[in-house]
Formats: structure tokens, C-alpha cells, sequence
């Protein structure tokens, strides 16, 4: 029994090894570059007239999270109520991003379902959210006091992931 | 007819003619410069869809990255510089011809390896051919028939 | 009722297919013919059970039965009558259906067609065939039910997918999964083989028919496959790379290498233990390509919806099987036995070499469709892998098997003298080169790619021609007599030059003008002009469309074709979607898809010019219908008055008569 003629067998192995882990994997989430990286810097509009514009140089010194949302997209209203609550209970500071949309659509959305945001910054035409690596809504970055972005969640903010991977996080951040 | 009747006229048959017979204008306002974009484009991923290039793809990110490629190489940049601007945002993984790095090595070697595995295979092959005597052990009676059968169906040519 | 009866008849099969999985195998271990001859009512039986689930699936269909989730969710009452019927395996669980009915089809075909085999061998394929069945049986049964109610039933149905809404839907699945699934009779020969620990000649004999008609169905329904992405699209795109034509690509080329492997195992008993695990491959290649397509492991515009489960079921099935087959082989490879003597340069040596060729473009293909999840498995970030990397690794490694081509007809088996093999080959390689200098300048523009393309093309032509002269040596009567399997194998390899003309020569001359018309506006494209005449609204069965009406007609006058390309909106599921207008000739396509609606009378339009895209397509006819001709080759006949006369052999010496052992 020669021992290479078990080799296309142990090659197989390594294959349904290597198909069974990939069952655990998520192929379409897109990781992101940013990690460890200063967060790319802008100066946009926000949506409350009277305002001046935001910029993320404005949050240096604290730790903060920038929530990229908008009222057309169905997975924001599920997470927006955590955001609202974090922001009741002073957790961390939230900026908002609105992504590709219509101001008064963003107003009336806030006015319904509240407004967890210190600043919101207004991407009409998405460009700054192509800055920032943003394929999809909602997304949210952690950054900290330098202004390096820490974590980036892609999808709503579901209890679990705030409490056991966002919170820890801003906390830590925070010294 | 008078002449100024005539000459309007001609004036309306000449109006009437160039606007039926109009030859109808790119779409894109400079095909060369459009042609690098679809080049260019159909190498980046759309990262919303189920794997379709952005030159294929419909979807609001697509179109978005798209004029982003159109915008960047009006302004001047090389398509290297394209590449690089799409990589930063969105890593590898925005690039259908993957990078040539470290991890992606035996992505880009693999095929010629697997012809070099292949060619020892056959080097060897050839060798044991050309030996005296069969490897395994066969039944004599099976091996007699077997060379008969053999012999039956070997045509010269 | 119907689809209760539908679930029953799978039940019943699923029973049938254990017994068929056990009984035999242990009666050819046993020698116990009242066991072993239960495989062939078994197979039978199990067909007609599966058969009877498969329709009543249909008839759910065709009676808008939205009782069943299946059918709520990819039918409707508006959809035409055709694509009903297609709709049976238009998800995932009607497609699995479709699987196992091919699957039990085959089995039955084998029960049918094999009455020369030993009846040990025949039960022991039939027992491989059934096992593989338990396992997609129970599959469908705890997975995947397509028979599922709905309760209380949907008022209509959600409608296929516009996109599958076509003809091609009705005969691109069943033809892909003939071929696809039709390698596991492949496979269940080399594993009986290995169970029996035989190997002679008359296994690769027997295999070999099997083996090249499912090569045919599978070539004939990627073929198809890609037609039917170019006309649907609306770019003319017809390959992608995508992991899922990938996962059909796979079986086809090892598949090819399987049907030349067995050619030298059958003629010179060489290269068993290497066709062996050919067979075993490009199954599990299929195999490998379900799973790939409904686990959820890769992203791709074809995948099913995705569910863990189903994926963890078919991998551990895929486990047995393939590692069952795998280890077997390990085990009892070795005693395979004689391998034929041959020459460095011989047909054998060249048959083995564009083997490893093969082999090696098919490992190339698997590792840019696996490696972004093998990236990610470990950790190591996330890459794509797309058309450009494939078309840089997989050229290069079919030009030489398309050299090979040429060559290998031409060599004798055992030894082929270098310099006969020169003289023979002297005018094709100087013909290929002036060809290749000369067309493309004739074309228009030199370029190297087209040039090189063109070198092969020729070089495929031109040695079939000499192949064809040679075997005329003897005279017309000479020529006459050759087998259907070497005219089959020369229309195949036609059709690869074929094919490679179509490739070249789209890529190389193709044309496109993206522009905005209003009614009465031009363009020319490539010598074509075409008018924009406006568009209408049109209403289908179950879609409204913007119909365009554009004029073609050559720059130089001539007759006038009317083109509708047109913009559909589905209504049920509110997808719109382009239907090119094409017209088809043997010299290229004229392809016209309307765009955006700018306003009243103007529209953005694509035209296109594509030569030679149909001979892409062709090509793959004709290397299918090549693949069917060899298939009738007399040898592989049933001689019905024979069986009579003789009792059933044990052994192989009942090789009908042959006239002419030409290839």
C-alpha cells in the first residue's frame, strides 16, 4: 500500500477542513482599512440651519462614535432606539452621517423616532461616506481622542454587540 | 415661386432634413475617456451586489463609485492612482485582479507549480514506462489473456 | 393531495435507495445473485418513485397551487405555461429534486443499458448510484421539502424571477444537471472497480459511453448557459468567472481529461489508477459545485438563498462520499496491475500530457475560486478573485493542450516516430502562422492576441484536415469505414477551433457606441447603421414594456431588419429588466439594448457589433455533438440477438466484433 496514493485523500481533507470553517464565515461583510487610521477628515454641512459645519477635527480630545444612517433605510429605525437610550444615558457622544439623503425626509424621521446625535453632518451625494469605506447603512466607527478610528460595525447595533463590543471599547478609549 | 419664397423653403426642407437624419451623440461626452472608465471599472467589485463589477452593476454604490473613477481620472490620475484610492477605502477586496502580495502568492504561483507537480508526474510516468518488467503482482492467466486481448487491438498505423 | 402523493413517492424512493445502497454491494461481496440482481428492479423502481415526486412538483406548478410554499414563492398565475414548468426548479428545493430525479435516471438508464455487463459489476455501479441517492434523498426530505404547505394558502404567488423568465431557464438546468450529476456513473465504475479490484480493459469500455454523454449534456449546458447570459443581460457579457459557472467548469474539465484518460485505458490498459481517480474527481468536482452553490460559502449572482445548515448537511455527505471514494482508493489502487508500455513521445505520453494540463487548469480554476475563503478562513484579510486573474493563468495553460490537440491524432499508440510526426505536422504549423499573420491585417488591425488565437484555430483546422487525409490513404472506402468515434472525435475537436475563433474574434473586433437618440436619429457602428424609429408601450403577460423600434441596415444599402429591443417592468415583483435585440448571423451579432427613457422621444441606446460571437456557442455544439457521434460508436452497442445466444459472461471476453479500431 503505497503511502502517495493517500495523497488526493489528505488533500481532500484539507479542503472540506477548509469548507467547514468557511461555513462559520461571513463572505460579504467588507472589513475595514480604517482600523488603527486616523478617521479621513471633512467639512460638511449639518442638518440643524444655523449650525456650523462639522468636522471631525472639532471631536478631538473626546471619544466618540459616528453612526451613518438614513431615513430610507429599514435596518436604521431597528437600531435607533439604542442609539437614543446611549445617548439619554450620556454613554458617549453620537455624530450622525446622513447618508444620500433628503433633509426634510431626515427631519421628519428624527422628529418621529428622536434624535440621539450632537452633530449631523449631511452627505447629500455620498461622497464622504466613500471616504469612509461606507458600502451600506446603517454603519457605525468608533474613534478615539486622536481621532483614529478604533472599530467599525457594519449593520444595525443590536443590545449584544453595544454591550459586549461597543461599551467595553468607549470605555477603555476613555481611559 | 419668388426667390425669398424659395429660400425659405429651402431653409425649412434644409431645418426638416438635419432634424430627422441626425447622427445621435455619445452618451458619454468623451468615449475615450470612457473606455479607460469601463476598463477601470470593470475591475472593482460592487460591494453591495452578489459579485457583479461596477461596470456591470445598477446599484446606487456602483453608479456612485463609477463617477468617482470618471472624476478621478478627468482630474489626471493614472488608473494605478484609481486603484490605490479604491483600495484605501475599501481594501483588497475591492479589486477583482487580486494584488500581488505576500498572502496572494501561491494564488499567483499556484498555477505554475501545479504544472511543475504535474510535469515530475509525467517525467516520471514516462520513466516507469519505459521499465522492463510491470510493477504489480497479476494473475498469470489474467496477464496471458490480457496480452492477447492487447494484441487484438493494437493496429499498426 | 398531489403534493402529499408527491412527498410519499420521495419516502418510498428514499427506502428503495437503502435497500439499493446495501443489498447488492454486500450480494457482489458474497456472491449471492438473488441479492446483486435486485439492483436493477431496484434502480428501476426507485426512478418511477422519484419520477412520480418530480411531477407532482410540476403539476403543483402548472395548477397554481399556492398551497405550497414552493410554489407561492416562485410562481404565479400569470406566468406563462412554460415557465411554470420551469419554475419547478427554480429555487433550491426544486432544483435538488431536479438533481435526484437526473440521478435516478441515470441509474435507471445503467439498469437498462448493461445487460452485456457481469452482473457483480452492475450491481456493485447500481449500489454506488444508490448510496449516493440515500444522501440527497435525505437531503431534500429534512432539509430541503419541496412539498412544504402553506396554510392558509397565498392568494397568488410571488413569480419566478424575471430574470429566469425565459427559454433558456427551461433547458439550461436540466441539461447542466444531465451532465453534471450524469459523472456519478462515472464514478460509481471506478468505485466498483476499486471495490471488486479489477481493472481490465473492458472496465474503461463499459465506463466510456457513460462517461461521454454526460461530458456532452454538461458541455451542451454550459454552452447554453452562457448564451443565455448574453442575450439576457443586456451587455453581452457570456463568462464571468463566477463562482457558481466555475463550479460547473470544474466537472467539464475534468471531465475531458477523464474521457481522454479513458481512451489510452481502454485501448492500452495504461493510466488506470491515474483514470481512477479521474472519475472520482470530477465527481466529486460536481459534488463539490452543490455545495458550493447552496452553502452560502461564496458570493455569487447564481447562489440559491443561503441556509447553514443545508451547507453543514451537504458537507458531511460530501465528506462520506468523496472521502469514502478517496480512501477506497488509496487502499486498493494498488493493485490496479499492468500499465501499458510506451514511448517518450507516443500517443500515450501525449495523452497524458495534455491530461496534466488539464488537470493543472482545473486546480487553477479551484484555487481562484477558493482562495478569498481560504483568506479568510485564516485570518489572513479579504481578497476577490475575479475575471483578470483567471483569464491570466488559464490561457496559458490550455494553449499547449490546444497544440497537443493537434498532435495526439496524428501519433501512434506506443511509438510515434519524432520525424513522421514532422512531416505530418510541417504544413499545419506553417499554415497556422500565415494565418494567424494574415487574417488579423485582413480583419482590419493586427493585433498579437488575435494573432495568437488565430495561430490556434488554424492549427486546429488544419491537423484535423490532415488527420482526415490521412485515414483517406487507403481510398474513400478507407475514410468511409472509420468509426463513429473517430469522426466524433474529430467534429469535437473542430469545435474547440471553432470556439477559439468565436473567442479571439469578439474580443479582438468587437464594437460598441453608447449613445442618445431621439426618433429619427442614426449611428453607425462597424459598417451597420442603425435608425432609432421611437418606442411604444407594450404589454406582456405579466409585464409592461418600452418597446424600441430601431432599423438596421448595412452602410452601403440592402435589405432592412427591424430590431425591438425593449425595457420590461415584471409586475408582480417590480423588476425592471432589459431584453436585447439581436440579430444573429454566421459572421456576428448585431446587438441593440435600449437604456434610459431621457424623455418623450429620446433614449439612451447600446449597439453593438460582435463578430463570430455565435461560433463561440457553436463551437460547444459541435464538441457536443462530436461527443454523441462517438457515443454511437457500433462497439458500444447492445447486440440483442448476441445476449440471446450467449449466457451472460463473467469476464470480459465478450468483445463484439470490430471492424476498424481507428482511435
Amino acid at each position: 500500500m503505497k503511502a502517495r496514493l493517500f495523497v488526493p485523500l489528505a488533500l481532500f481533507l484539507l479542503l472540506a477542513v477548509l469548507l467547514a470553517v468557511g461555513l462559520t464565515l461571513k463572505p460579504r461583510e467588507v472589513p475595514s482599512p480604517f482600523i488603527g487610521k486616523p478617521a479621513p477628515a471633512f467639512s460638511l454641512a449639518q442638518l440643524k440651519t444655523g449650525q456650523p459645519a462639522f468636522d471631525p477635527a472639532q471631536m478631538r480630545g473626546q471619544v466618540w462614535v459616528l453612526n451613518v444612517w438614513a431615513s430610507w433605510c429599514a435596518p436604521c429605525r431597528e437600531e435607533h432606539p439604542l442609539l437614543v437610550e446611549a445617548a439619554r444615558q450620556k454613554q458617549v457622544t453620537i455624530v450622525g452621517l446622513n447618508y444620500k439623503d433628503d433633509p426634510r425626509n431626515a427631519e421628519e424621521w428624527l422628529r418621529k423616532l428622536g434624535d440621539p446625535y450632537q452633530a449631523i453632518a449631511v452627505d447629500r451625494d455620498g461622497k464622504v461616506g466613500i471616504d469612509y469605506g461606507v458600502y451600506g447603512v446603517p454603519e457605525t466607527f468608533v474613534v478615539d481622542r486622536e481621532g483614529i478610528i478604533r472599530k467599525k460595525h457594519i449593520g444595525p447595533l443590536t443590545p449584544e454587540v453595544w454591550n459586549q463590543d461597543v461599551l467595553p471599547l468607549i470605555q477603555k478609549l476613555k481611559g | 415661386m419668388t426667390a425669398m419664397k424659395r429660400w425659405l423653403l429651402m431653409l425649412a426642407l434644409a431645418a426638416a432634413a438635419t432634424t430627422h437624419a441626425a447622427e445621435a451623440p455619445n452618451v458619454a461626452a468623451d468615449p475615450a475617456l470612457e473606455a479607460r472608465v469601463n476598463a477601470l471599472s470593470a475591475e472593482l467589485r460592487c460591494l453591495v451586489c452578489q459579485n457583479q463589477t461596477i461596470a456591470d452593476s445598477h446599484a446606487d454604490l456602483a453608479v456612485d463609485l463609477k463617477n468617482q473613477v470618471r472624476d478621478q481620472l478627468k482630474a489626471g490620475r493614472s488608473e494605478r492612482q484609481v486603484i490605490d484610492y479604491m483600495t484605501q477605502r475599501y481594501g483588497d477586496f475591492v479589486l477583482y485582479r487580486p494584488p500581488f502580495k505576500a498572502t496572494t502568492l501561491l494564488l499567483w504561483l499556484g498555477p505554475a507549480l501545479l504544472l511543475l507537480v504535474g510535469g515530475l508526474l509525467f517525467w516520471r510516468s514516462l520513466k516507469n514506462s519505459q521499465s522492463a518488467a510491470p510493477a504489480a503482482a497479476v494473475a498469470d492467466a489474467d496477464a496471458r489473456r490480457a496480452e492477447q486481448l492487447l494484441a487484438a487491438d493494437d493496429t499498426p498505423r | 393531495m398531489i403534493p402529499e402523493l408527491g412527498h410519499f413517492a420521495l419516502i418510498v424512493a428514499l427506502f428503495i435507495g437503502l435497500a439499493l445502497a446495501v443489498l447488492p454491494i454486500a450480494g457482489a461481496a458474497r456472491d449471492d445473485a438473488a441479492w446483486m440482481g435486485f439492483a436493477r428492479p431496484a434502480a428501476q423502481a426507485q426512478f418511477v418513485f422519484v419520477a412520480i415526486g418530480f411531477f407532482c412538483l410540476m403539476a403543483s406548478f402548472v395548477n397554481n397551487d399556492f398551497s405550497v410554499i414552493n410554489v407561492a414563492s416562485n410562481s404565479n398565475s400569470r406566468l406563462p405555461l412554460e415557465y411554470r414548468i420551469a419554475a419547478s426548479w427554480g429555487s433550491h428545493e426544486g432544483s435538488m429534486l431536479l438533481w435526484v430525479f437526473m440521478l435516478c435516471g441515470w441509474a435507471c438508464a445503467v439498469s437498462l443499458l448493461s445487460k452485456r455487463l457481469p452482473l457483480a459489476m452492475v450491481a456493485r455501479v447500481l449500489g454506488v448510484m444508490g448510496f449516493i441517492s440515500v444522501g440527497f434523498l435525505l437531503f431534500v426530505l429534512l432539509t430541503s421539502n419541496p412539498f412544504d404547505r402553506l396554510l392558509p394558502p397565498a392568494m397568488d404567488g410571488r413569480d419566478l424571477n424575471p430574470l429566469l423568465q425565459d427559454p433558456g431557464m427551461v433547458f439550461h438546468p436540466p441539461l447542466l444537471y444531465m451532465g453534471y450529476v450524469g459523472f456519478a456513473v462515472a464514478f460509481s465504475f471506478a468505485v466498483a472497480a476499486l471495490l471488486a479490484g479489477r481493472f481490465d480493459a473492458a472496465w474503461a469500455r463499459w465506463s466510456r459511453p457513460w462517461t461521454t454523454a454526460a461530458w456532452a449534456f454538461l458541455t451542451l449546458g454550459i454552452a447554453l448557459g452562457s448564451w443565455w447570459a448574453y442575450y439576457e443581460l443586456g451587455w453581452g457579457g457570456w463568462w464571468f468567472w463566477d463562482p457558481v459557472e466555475n463550479a460547473s467548469f470544474m466537472p467539464w474539465l475534468a471531465g475531458t481529461a477523464l474521457i481522454h484518460s479513458l481512451a489510452v485505458a481502454e485501448k492500452r490498459g495504461a493510466f488506470k489508477a491515474w483514470t481512477v481517480l479521474l472519475a472520482i474527481a470530477a465527481f466529486s468536482l460536481s459534488l463539490l459545485g452543490t455545495f458550493l452553490v447552496r452553502s452560502g460559502v461564496l458570493t455569487s449572482v447564481h447562489a440559491f438563498a443561503t441556509d447553514p445548515t443545508r451547507g453543514s448537511f451537504i458537507l458531511i455527505f460530501l465528506a462520506i462520499v468523496i472521502g469514502g471514494s478517496l480512501t477506497l482508493f488509496g487502499w486498493r489502487a494498488g493493485s490496479v496491475g499492468f500499465a501499458g508500455r510506451f514511448d517518450r513521445i507516443s500517443r500515450e505520453s501525449l495523452l497524458l500530457g495534455n491530461n496534466v494540463l488539464l488537470v493543472a487548469a482545473t486546480g487553477a480554476v479551484m484555487l481562484g475560486t477558493l482562495y478569498p475563503l481560504a483568506l479568510d478562513a485564516l485570518g489572513l484579510g479579504k481578497i476577490s478573485v475575479g475575471a483578470p486573474y483567471f483569464e491570466a493563468v488559464f490561457v496559458p495553460l490550455m494553449a499547449p493542450v490546444v497544440l497537443l490537440m493537434g498532435v495526439g491524432p496524428l501519433a501512434r499508440w506506443k511509438q510515434a516516430p519524432v520525424g513522421e510526426l514532422a512531416a505530418r505536422l510541417k504544413w499545419p504549423a506553417l499554415a497556422s502562422v500565415v494565418a494567424a499573420v494574415v487574417l488579423p491585417l485582413a480583419a482590419g488591425r493586427f493585433s498579437a492576441m488575435v494573432a495568437f488565437g488565430l495561430l490556434l484555430a488554424a492549427w486546429v483546422f488544419t491537423t484535423s484536415v490532415v488527420v482526415v487525409l490521412q485515414r483517406a490513404r487507403g481510398g474513400s472506402d478507407q475514410l468511409l469505414k472509420q468509426s463513429r468515434s473517430f469522426w466524433g472525435m474529430v467534429l469535437a475537436h473542430v469545435g474547440v477551433g471553432v470556439f477559439i475563433v468565436g473567442v479571439t474574434m469578439v474580443r479582438g473586433y468587437e464594437t460598441e457606441r453608447d449613445v442618445k437618440v431621439s426618433t429619427g436619429d442614426t449611428v453607425v457602428v462597424s459598417g451597420w447603421r442603425f435608425t432609432f424609429k421611437g418606442a411604444q408601450e407594450v404589454q406582456g403577460p405579466n409585464y409592461v414594456a418600452a418597446r424600441g423600434i430601431v432599423e438596421m441596415q448595412r452602410e452601403g444599402g440592402g435589405e432592412v431588419t427591424v430590431l425591438h429591443p425593449e425595457k420590461r417592468v415584471y409586475k408582480v415583483q417590480g423588476m425592471p429588466m432589459t431584453e436585447a435585440a439581436i440579430d444573429s448571423g454566421w459572421l456576428g451579432d448585431r446587438y441593440v439594448s435600449l437604456g434610459e427613457m431621457l424623455d418623450d422621444k429620446t433614449w439612451t441606446l447600446r449597439v453593438y457589433v460582435k463578430p463570430f460571437v455565435d461560433w463561440i456557442w457553436g463551437g460547444c455544439f459541435l464538441m457536443a455533438l462530436g461527443g454523441l457521434l462517438a457515443l454511437a460508436d457500433r462497439r458500444y452497442r447492445v447486440d440483442v440477438k448476441a445476449m440471446k445466444t450467449e449466457p451472460t459472461p463473467a469476464t470480459a471476453s465478450a468483445v463484439p466484433p470490430v471492424e476498424q479500431v481507428a482511435t
